[in-house]
C-alpha cells in the first residue's frame, strides 16, 4: 500500500489491538490516518506466507462506499466504464471510473452484496464525485470505511483455514463471487477476491466482531501456516500478479494539475473494462474520440535481465530513445524474474518487444549504472490454476 | 385538428430567442416546431394583464440590445414592431428634487461640465467597446481548446480588433474589460447622481454591485444593440415588450414554423446516446431528431434531459452556474397619472431611475448577498401608458418597475406575506419621491424572483438566464463543453439567453444557434 504525504496516523482500524501484539518490527505506516503494519515480522517469511500458506492483511483503511437505492444499478452503469447491468447479487467486478476527459480516476472493486445494493471499494476516496455522479439518480451513497471490518486472507490454504473455521461449504465459491455465514451471532461475509493473485478470500464483518474474527482465524489457521501480513509482503504479491495501484502506477485524475499526466484504460491496458455498447457512461466520448486517434501511453509488465530491481528506472526503446519509465519494480520469488511495471509511450511497448531499462544500483556506497535488456510479456508474472480452481485444492 | 407527431427540429419555448432560432431554421428548409409551455409566445417579454385593462410585461419592459441583424433579417418591422419611444431618456431621480436628465451622451441638469465632458468621454470609449464585441456577439464564440480553424480565425480576429484601436484605446480596453463600473465613474464623474444611474446600469439584472469586478462588462454589454439606426439607445415598443415576442412569431410563421402553445415540455427523449424528440406533461410524444431548447442550461440539462444523459464532469459545472436572480418586478394599476416631485409630465415617457449615488446602490447589494432584500432598493421605474396610452384604460397608468436587490434565495423563502411586506417596501421608496402615488393605486403586484422562476420557467428566476460575468461569457458561456451551442447528447442544443452572447432581448443566441445547427447538421 502507499505512505504518501506525512505519516498522520491518527486512526486504529478495528483490528488494532491485534496487529500491534503481532507487530514484532514495530513498523507502521500511515494508510489514509490510519495505523497499519509495513511489515510485522519479516516482509519476507510474510510474502512466502501468501505464496505458501496464509497471510492475512488488515483492509480496514480501505475506501468503502455503500450505494444503494431504486437506481443503484444505471447509477452505477453511468459511473464505470464497464457494463453493471451484467453483475449479479452475489457476485463482485472489477471496474475503473474516469472522468469527462476519459482519464482514470480511480479503479476498484464493485460488490453486488444483495439486489440493488453495492458496495465500492477504491484505493482513493471519492465521495465529492460519487455524490455529483448522483445527480438525478434515485441512489443513496454512503461512506462506510470505519463501519466496516475487513480482513484479507490470501495463500493456498486460505480456503482449508475458512474450512476449518466452520464455514461449510465455502470451498464452492467461485473467484469474484461473495457469499455469507452465521458466525458468532452475527454475517460474516466473504467473497473470493484479493490484491496477490493467489486463492484468496475477503471477509468482511461488523467491528463489533472484528476480534473474534482474527482470533478465531488465527485458530483455524495453527496449522495452515497462517499468518499476519503487511504491505511491504502484500506489495510484492500484486506486483507479481500484475494489478496496478493508484498513486503508483497511475495518478488519479482528479489530483493532477499537469496536463498528460493522467492516464485513461486504455493506458493502462484496460482495454476490456470498457464497453461502447453503454450509451453512456462518464468518459465515454473522450475514450471513443481516443480509440479513434489512438492512445498516447502503454502499460507494459516487463521481464528484466538481472536480479537489480528496476526502481524508478528510465526505459528506452534502443540504446537512445526514452520510452518511458518504471512505476512499480520487484524481484519476483516465485517466479525467480526481474519484474516491474512501466508506462511507456506509444509505439514503443508491443507484445513481446525488447526495451531497456536503466537501472541505477548501490554497492558498499558506489553507485553503478546498467542497461538492462527487458522484454515485454502479456500474462502476470504470477497466475497459478489455484486462483480460479473451484472447489480448490486442499493445501 | 391534428397535432403533429413528428417534426425535423423541435424547439422549446417561444421566447424571442427560440422564436428567432425557428425562423431561421425554417428558412433554410427545415420543418420546425416550437412548443410553448404558456398560453402565448414571447416568454419573458410576454404581456401580462394584472388588473382589468392594465397590461405590463412580467420581465424587461424596455427594449436596448436588440441586434440589428436579427431585426432586420427578420423583418420585424413588417411583423408589427414599432417604437412608441425610440430614444427614451432617464432621468435619475435626487431626493432633493434636483434631478439630472441623460439621453444618449447629453446631461441636463445640476451637474459640472466635468460631468458633461465625462459622459460624452466615457459613452464614446465604451461604444467603442461595444462596437468592437458586437461582431462577436453575433457569431459562435470561438473555443480556446479543441477550436477548429474556424475557432481559430475569430480568435485572431479578435486580437486584430483589440489591437487596431490602437495602443491607447488598446491598453484602456484590457484595463476596464474585468473592472469594476465604481471605479471607472469616479474616473468620469463629479456628480453622485450621474455615477449612481449610470452604475444601475451596469448591475441591472445581475448578482453584482457597482464594485464587483467586470461590473463595467456588462454595462458595455447593454450597449451593443441599436435602435432605429441608434446604437445602445433605450426604446419602449408600441403595445409594450409583447410586440416583440409577436413580431418573432410573426417571423418564424412566415417563414412556415408550426408554434403549439399551451404544449409544455416534461422530458427530452433520448435513446442510445441521441436526442429522438420530447414528451410533454399530458403524456404526448413528439418524434424529432433535433431539439433546440431556449429554456435556461440548468433546466435543459438537469431537469428535462436528465443528468443521466451526460458526464458528470458536465453536470457538475452545469449546477454550479451562477444564475440566482436579484430582480423582482413591481406593477402598479394607477387611477391616474404619476406625480413625482420635480418631474415634468413629458419626462414620464421614459424611464426613471432611483440610485442616488454609488454607495446607495453597493448598500443595496449587501444585503442581497445574505439572503435579504435591500431595505433602499434601487428601482427603474417606467410609466408605460405615458407612451403607449393602450396599455391601461382611457385616463388611467400603468407603472413597471424593476427592483434590485431581491435575492431568489431569500431568509426564510418568498411566500405572500414576505413579497407582500416587500412590495410596500417598493411602493415607499417611490412614494418618497412621487408623494401622491398611493392614492392613485388601483391594483398592486410584485413579482418575486421566485414567481418569475414559475411564470417564466426561469431557473433561480434569472432573467438572464445565468449571470453575465467573464467566467460565463464568450467561450465558457453557459460552461465549458456547452460553449458552441451543441450539448453534448447528439441532437440537442442551447439557443436561449443562457447561450452566448447572453441575456436581454437581442435574438442573437437564436440567430447563432440556428447557424450553428444547420453547420453541423450539414444542410444549409
Amino acid at each position: 500500500m502507499s505512505a504518501r504525504g506525512v505519516s498522520e496516523r491518527v486512526l486504529r482500524t478495528h483490528f488494532h489491538t491485534r496487529t500491534a501484539a503481532a507487530n514484532h518490527r514495530n513498523a507502521w505506516q500511515d494508510w489514509k490516518g490510519y495505523t497499519t503494519a509495513a511489515e510485522y515480522t519479516a516482509a519476507d517469511l510474510e510474502y512466502f506466507a501468501v505464496r505458501n500458506a496464509a497471510g492475512v492483511f488488515d483492509l480496514c483503511p480501505m475506501t468503502k462506499y455503500r450505494i444503494t437505492g431504486p437506481e443503484a444499478l444505471p447509477y452505477l452503469d453511468r459511473l464505470v466504464t464497464r457494463d453493471m447491468t451484467k453483475l449479479k447479487p452475489g457476485r463482485v467486478a472489477y471496474a475503473v471510473w474516469c472522468n469527462d476527459a476519459g482519464k482514470v480516476i480511480d479503479d476498484g472493486t464493485i460488490f453486488h452484496l444483495r439486489e440493488g445494493e453495492y458496495r465500492l471499494c477504491s484505493q482513493e476516496r471519492h465521495l465529492e464525485w460519487l455524490l455529483d455522479a448522483a445527480d438525478g439518480f434515485e441512489v443513496a451513497v454512503a461512506e462506510e470505511t470505519a463501519e466496516v471490518a475487513a480482513l484479507a486472507l490470501q495463500g493456498p490454504t486460505s480456503c482449508a483455514v475458512l474450512k476449518e473455521m466452520g464455514l461449510t461449504d465455502v470451498e464452492q465459491l467461485k473467484p469474484f463471487g461473495l457469499t455469507r455465514f452465521h458466525f458468532e451471532g452475527t454475517e460474516l461475509t466473504v467473497s473470493r477476491t484479493g490484491f496477490t493473485g493467489d486463492l484468496g478470500y475477503e471477509l468482511w464483518i461488523d467491528p463489533d466482531h472484528a476480534e473474534i474474527l482474527w482470533d478465531r482465524l488465527f485458530l483455524a489457521g495453527k496449522y495452515r501456516g497462517i499468518r499476519a501480513i503487511g504491505s511491504e509482503a502484500l506489495e510484492l504479491c500484486r506486483i507479481e500478479a500484475g494489478f496496478i495501484q493508484a498513486g503508483v502506477d497511475f495518478l488519479p485524475a482528479d489530483e493532477i494539475v499537469r496536463p498528460g499526466r493522467a492516464r485513461s484504460p486504455f493506458e493502462l491496458g484496460l482495454d476490456w473494462l470498457v464497453d461502447f455498447t453503454k450509451p453512456n457512461f462518464n468518459g465515454r466520448r473522450a475514450l471513443a474520440a481516443e480509440l479513434r486517434r489512438g492512445s498516447t501511453w502503454r502499460l507494459v509488465k516487463l521481464d528484466i535481465e538481472g536480479n537489480k530491481p528496476a526502481h524508478h528506472s528510465y526505459i528506452y526503446d534502443s540504446r537512445k530513445k526514452q520510452a518511458g519509465f518504471v512505476t512499480s519494480a520487484a524481484w519476483s520469488p516465485v517466479a525467480k524474474a526481474n519484474i516491474a511495471l512501466a508506462s511507456v509511450r506509444r509505439p514503443a511497448g508491443e507484445p513481446g518487444g525488447r526495451l531497456f531499462a536503466e537501472i541505477y544500483y548501490q554497492r558498499e556506497m558506489h553507485w553503478s549504472r546498467k542497461m538492462a535488456a527487458a522484454s515485454v510479456v502479456e500474462k502476470p508474472f504470477w497466475d497459478p490454476p489455484r486462483r480460479r480452481q473451484t472447489p480448490p485444492a486442499d493445501y | 385538428m391534428t397535432e403533429k407527431k413528428t417534426a425535423e427540429v423541435i424547439v422549446i419555448g417561444a421566447g424571442h430567442n427560440g422564436l428567432a432560432c425557428a425562423a431561421y431554421l425554417a428558412r433554410a428548409g427545415r420543418d420546425v416546431l416550437v412548443l410553448e409551455a404558456s398560453d402565448g409566445v414571447g416568454g419573458a417579454a410576454a404581456m401580462r394583464s394584472f388588473a382589468d385593462g392594465f397590461r405590463v410585461s412580467g420581465c424587461a419592459h424596455l427594449l436596448y440590445q436588440l441586434q440589428p441583424e436579427v431585426a432586420g433579417e427578420l423583418e420585424l418591422a413588417r411583423f408589427g414592431l414599432e417604437m412608441a419611444v425610440a430614444d427614451a431618456a432617464t432621468t435619475a431621480l435626487s431626493p432633493d428634487g434636483h434631478h439630472v436628465r441623460m439621453r444618449g451622451a447629453d446631461l441636463e441638469g445640476r451637474v459640472t461640465e466635468r460631468d458633461r465632458a465625462g459622459l460624452r468621454d466615457f459613452r464614446e470609449r465604451m461604444q467603442r467597446f461595444a462596437k468592437l464585441l458586437r461582431p462577436y456577439l453575433n457569431r459562435r464564440p470561438p473555443l480556446l481548446v479543441n477550436s477548429d480553424t474556424a475557432d481559430k480565425l475569430t480568435l485572431g480576429r479578435l486580437g486584430l480588433d483589440i489591437r487596431r484601436l490602437g495602443r491607447r484605446e488598446m491598453q484602456e480596453f484590457l484595463r476596464l474589460i474585468a473592472i469594476n463600473i465604481y471605479d471607472v465613474l469616479n474616473e468620469h464623474f463629479d456628480t453622485e447622481l450621474v455615477q449612481g444611474a449610470l452604475a444601475l446600469d451596469g448591475v441591472l439584472g445581475t448578482h453584482l454591485g457597482p464594485r464587483s469586478p467586470n461590473s463595467l462588462l456588462t454595462y458595455i454589454h447593454r450597449l451593443t444593440g441599436e435602435i432605429d439606426g441608434n446604437p445602445g439607445a433605450i426604446a419602449l415598443p408600441k403595445g409594450g415588450m409583447g410586440s416583440v415576442g409577436e413580431a418573432f412569431a410573426g417571423a418564424a410563421r412566415a417563414a412556415g414554423v408550426d408554434i403549439r402553445c399551451d404544449a409544455p415540455v416534461r422530458r427530452i427523449r433520448v435513446d442510445n446516446g441521441r436526442v429522438v424528440g420530447v414528451e410533454l406533461e399530458d403524456g404526448e410524444t413528439i418524434d424529432a431528431l433535433t431539439v433546440v431548447s431556449s429554456a435556461d442550461p440548468k433546466t435543459t440539462v438537469l431537469e428535462l434531459l436528465g443528468a443521466r444523459h451526460v458526464e458528470t464532469g458536465f453536470t457538475r459545472r452545469i449546477r454550479n452556474l451562477r444564475m440566482r436572480g436579484n430582480a423582482a418586478k413591481l406593477h402598479l394599476a394607477l387611477d391616474g397619472l404619476p406625480e413625482f416631485a420635480g418631474v415634468d409630465p413629458s419626462a414620464l415617457d421614459g424611464r426613471l431611475v432611483i440610485a442616488p449615488d454609488m454607495d446607495y446602490v453597493e448598500r443595496a447589494f449587501n444585503p442581497a448577498k445574505y439572503g435579504q432584500w435591500s431595505a433602499e432598493p434601487v428601482i427603474e421605474i417606467t410609466v408605460l401608458s405615458v407612451g403607449d396610452p393602450s396599455l391601461a384604460p382611457p385616463g388611467k397608468h400603468v407603472l413597471s418597475a424593476v427592483v434590485q436587490y431581491a435575492p431568489y434565495r431569500l431568509d426564510g423563502g418568498w411566500d405572500e406575506r414576505q413579497s407582500g411586506v416587500f412590495r410596500d417596501l417598493v411602493i415607499d421608496t417611490i412614494a418618497a419621491y412621487a408623494p401622491g402615488l398611493r392614492d392613485r393605486i388601483v391594483a398592486a403586484e410584485l413579482l418575486s424572483p421566485a414567481d418569475i422562476e414559475r411564470l417564466y420557467r426561469m431557473g433561480g428566476g434569472h432573467w438572464h438566464h445565468g449571470e453575465l460575468a467573464l467566467d460565463q461569457f464568450l467561450f465558457t458561456r453557459p460552461v465549458p463543453g456547452a460553449a458552441q451551442y451543441a450539448l453534448p447528447v447528439e441532437g440537442l442544443y442551447l439557443c436561449g439567453a443562457g447561450a452566448h452572447p447572453g441575456g436581454s432581448i437581442t435574438g442573437a443566441a437564436g440567430r447563432n444557434a440556428a447557424a450553428e445547427i444547420l453547420k453541423r447538421e450539414g444542410r444549409s
